[in-house]
């Protein structure tokens, strides 16, 4: 068990380590020079240069790509060349945003989809179960970025309970900063949830099928006791492993949500930072992801492990 | 701790005001400025920011396009144009204390043109041969040769006044001598204006207490935060489409102005077939530049026929040197010798503006049998490799946002690859001018080469389309150079 926990976290650093290589690379042969970008169309040869001096942008590319992994290995995340700012406050900033949005949304479509795909697989081909494939369908096909658009009309233009975009920040008091997550957090949970449901509710049909189903029933278990202690205990895996999956999607469509709704967060900051060739802010930004996203699939390893004892004894 | 209780005295005004007056404004913008300083770098937006409202020029540029005094109260040219002696104003200072007289502003010019500026338009600065001052209320700019546009460049964003102390943080803590400070900056979502007790003219000061600029990309969030009052203005709205809704409505002005800013659909002239002018010409009269116009804007803009908009010193209507004409075009595409056989592409930034006119352009052009194939290009960084440096491209469109930037064709190594030697001599004398009359009777005679010659397709003049808060006065209804001067900006109750 160890033995596996280490071998599973050295993988993960090398993951973490080839990401860097190819992040850096990726942005290096890209077309479009920093320089240029912060000059304009009316750039001169002489002010090119000294953009490019004064950016470090004159230095080879493996002394770069040193100088920054040796920078995050000490913690160090460099100097911002659009804001001039240091990257490691600008990404906590965006996080102290992006995260609880990315924490709401994940309860929210939880908390919407779970009880929806269960209560479907217990009611196969009822009414219920018809409705909750409406929605899941319904959901899933509808964009992050349409479903936030109409909200907005409803919630802040029409009814003016909440407000349009924008974000207060944390120092005025959680209230009004939950406030302005709650819109783009629904816009951003409901397309998951669509997902999650039509996951949850195959898994634990799948589970009421198994053996240890029709070992349980003949003991003289209630159907609910059924559906709920074996069939949905065995179905979290399943939920756990394309949540894990949609964490990407998540971040993905945080992008389109936080332009929506105006919000800065860390989508809207790597977008900027990539359109303006901010090689250290989307480097430190890229990475931090991938990081995340390795992360959370090595939670939902362990989530699983712990839930399903059969996969401890596999090799 | 002057900014700590600027910033508090903001807190305080930011609640809902009830009864009171309101004195303070949210604008929106779809740009987030990159830095606060508009001397080291491009985007437009750091102007649109900081212009006016937290720094201030020699001189300045008003709501009509015209240059007005600013930090210098007058100024006398020598008989030769080369010696320009400013009379500075006293009693001004920075907002920091730091006092503003000729030495900051030699340094300010000293900067801009140095061998180490990254000043994106250094080229303002070109004619200077030196700047002394003789004492602090006098500034003399000595130049190498006569620049009737001078005094308009320095009215320019780039050319703001900055302090020797205080210039190299600019980027981040912009120092001014203009009548707002900035308290705060929230990257990613708002930059925080207030106005400043100590404003060296008090007989000016603005009636807005604060300001917040904020920063909303989507066009159809800028509308819906209009309309639930999260924004008080959005000077430029992003798509004119959503416009035509607010000009029905009581309670915003809706404002369709001009800008500087000309949608020009630019040939490789390096490179066949646009080296042959008959093609260029040709391509011209297949443009129904008031359909495009419809269709591309709704409506809103104005047709050109040569590099230069309507506010421009100098401007006269070219449109009707090569009109819409398809049974022509096709005809002089085949005596250029290309039948219907002819295809190229279009280097399209993802800019609203130049995806629509382009995709107008493409059925336009297939009217004549002309195939034209539509490459999405990512601006600035991908278009400013490709087009702007290695000039690999057919054609492309672009707005271009400085005004009196018709000299780029006159430049070699410009991206239109452009070379004619009347024009170059017509640039040469308009910027040698003694006076602002002959400047522009050369700039008119370069005009009408660009109109003939057609190194780009010219189509129109992006509108500004403002929409703001039936109660705000102030904010300006044309845009002569981008900006969001709040410092006449007011509420009415």
């Amino acid at each position: 068990m160890a033995a596996l926990l280490l071998r599973r976290l050295a993988g993960l650093l090398l993951t973490l380590l080839l990401a860097s290589a190819a992040i850096f690379a990726a942005l290096d042969v890209l077309p479009g020079d920093p320089a240029a970008v912060r000059l304009g169309t009316s750039a001169r040869p002489d002010t090119l240069a000294a953009m490019r001096a004064e950016m470090g942008l004159d230095r080879p590319a493996p002394l770069r790509y040193a100088a920054w992994l040796g920078g995050v290995a000490t913690g160090r995340l460099g100097t911002s060349t659009t804001y001039g700012v240091p990257v490691a406050g600008l990404i906590a900033d965006r996080l102290a945003v992006t995260m609880p949005l990315a924490l709401m949304a994940v309860t929210l479509s939880l908390g919407a989809a779970l009880p929806l795909g269960v209560a479907a697989a217990g009611r196969r081909g009822g009414a219920l179960d018809a409705a909750a494939a409406l929605f899941a369908q319904g959901a899933t096909a509808l964009p992050n970025f349409w479903i936030g658009l109409l909200l907005i009309l409803l919630f802040a233009v029409r009814l003016g309970w909440l407000p349009s975009g924008g974000f207060p920040g944390w120092g005025g008091g959680a209230g009004p900063a939950l406030r302005a997550l709650c819109l783009p957090a629904v816009a951003l949970a409901l397309p998951q949830a669509g997902v999650l449901a039509r996951v949850a509710r195959g898994a634990v049909l799948d589970a009421l099928g198994e053996d240890f189903i029709r070992t349980a029933r003949a003991k003289g278990l209630s159907a609910r006791a059924v559906l709920w202690r074996h069939a949905v205990r065995n179905a979290w895996p399943a939920v756990l492993t394309v949540l894990g999956l949609q964490v990407s999607f998540l971040v993905g469509g945080a992008v389109l949500v936080e332009t929506v709704f105006a919000l800065p967060g860390l989508g809207r900051l790597a977008v900027q930072a990539f359109a303006q060739r901010d090689a250290t802010v989307v480097q430190d930004v890229v990475l931090l992801l991938a990081a995340l996203v390795i992360a959370v699939n090595f939670a939902v390893d362990l989530a699983a492990l712990a839930l399903d004892p059969r996969l401890r004894d596999a090799p | 701790m002057l900014f700590r209780a600027a910033a508090l005295a903001f807190l305080c005004l930011a609640g809902p005001a009830a009864a009171s007056p309101r004195t303070s404004a949210a604008v929106g913008m779809s740009v987030e400025p990159t830095g606060l300083d508009p001397t080291v770098a491009a985007p437009v937006a750091i102007g649109q920011v900081t212009w006016q409202n937290v720094y201030q020029g020699l001189v300045r540029i008003d709501r009509t396009g015209a240059v007005r005094p600013q930090l210098a109260s007058s100024w006398t040219v020598s008989p030769d144009g080369l010696v320009y002696t400013f009379a500075l104003r006293t009693g001004v200072h920075f907002q920091d204390g730091e006092p503003f007289d000729a030495a900051s502003a030699k340094f300010t010019l000293d900067r801009a043109r140095g061998p180490a500026s990254t000043n994106p338009q250094k080229q303002f600065f070109s004619a200077i041969d030196a700047v002394e001052a003789p004492d602090p209320a006098t500034l003399v700019v000595r130049l190498r040769q006569p620049s009737a546009d001078l005094l308009y460049w320095l009215g320019w964003p780039a050319s703001v006044m900055l302090a020797p102390k205080s210039a190299d943080a600019d980027r981040t803590d912009p120092v001014g001598t203009g009548p707002f400070r900035v308290a705060r900056w929230v990257r990613g979502d708002r930059v925080e204006l207030v106005r400043d007790p100590g404003y060296w003219d008090a007989d000016h000061l603005p009636a807005l207490e604060s300001a917040t600029f904020r920063f909303v990309p989507d066009p159809q969030a800028q509308a819906a935060a209009l309309r639930a009052g999260g924004l008080d203005a959005v000077p430029e709205l992003g798509a004119p489409e959503l416009f035509a809704a607010f000009k029905g409505d009581p309670a915003f002005d809706a404002v369709a102005g001009t800008t500087g800013l000309k949608v020009v659909a630019g040939m490789n002239c390096a490179r066949a077939p646009f080296d042959d002018v008959r093609v260029r010409r040709a391509l011209m009269m297949a443009v129904d530049r008031r359909a495009l116009i419809d269709a591309a804007s709704s409506g809103f803009g104005t047709p050109i026929g040569s590099h230069f908009a309507p506010g421009d010193p100098g401007y006269i209507d070219l449109a009707g040197v090569l009109p819409y004409d398809p049974a022509k075009a096709r005809a002089l595409l085949a005596e250029a010798g290309h039948g219907d056989r002819l295809a190229f592409s279009i280097r399209v930034p993802q800019m609203a503006y130049a995806t629509r006119t382009a995709e107008v352009l493409q059925a336009m052009f297939a009217d004549v049998g002309v195939t034209m194939t539509i490459v999405p290009t990512e601006f600035p960084a991908t278009w400013i490799a490709d087009v702007f440096k290695r000039h690999d491209f057919d054609m492309t469109v672009v707005a271009h946002a400085e005004p009196l930037d018709i000299g780029i064709y006159a430049r070699p190594d410009y991206y239109f690859g452009f070379h004619d030697g009347a024009f170059d001599a017509d640039i040469a004398a308009a910027e040698r001018a003694l006076d602002p009359a002959h400047r522009d009777a050369a700039y008119r005679d370069a005009e009408r080469v660009l109109a003939e010659d057609v190194p780009a397709l010219y189509l129109y003049v992006l509108p500004k389309l403002g929409v703001w808060n039936a109660k705000l006065r102030g904010l300006w209804a044309d845009e002569p150079i981008p900006s969001n001067d709040l410092t006449e900006v007011r509420w009415t109750e």
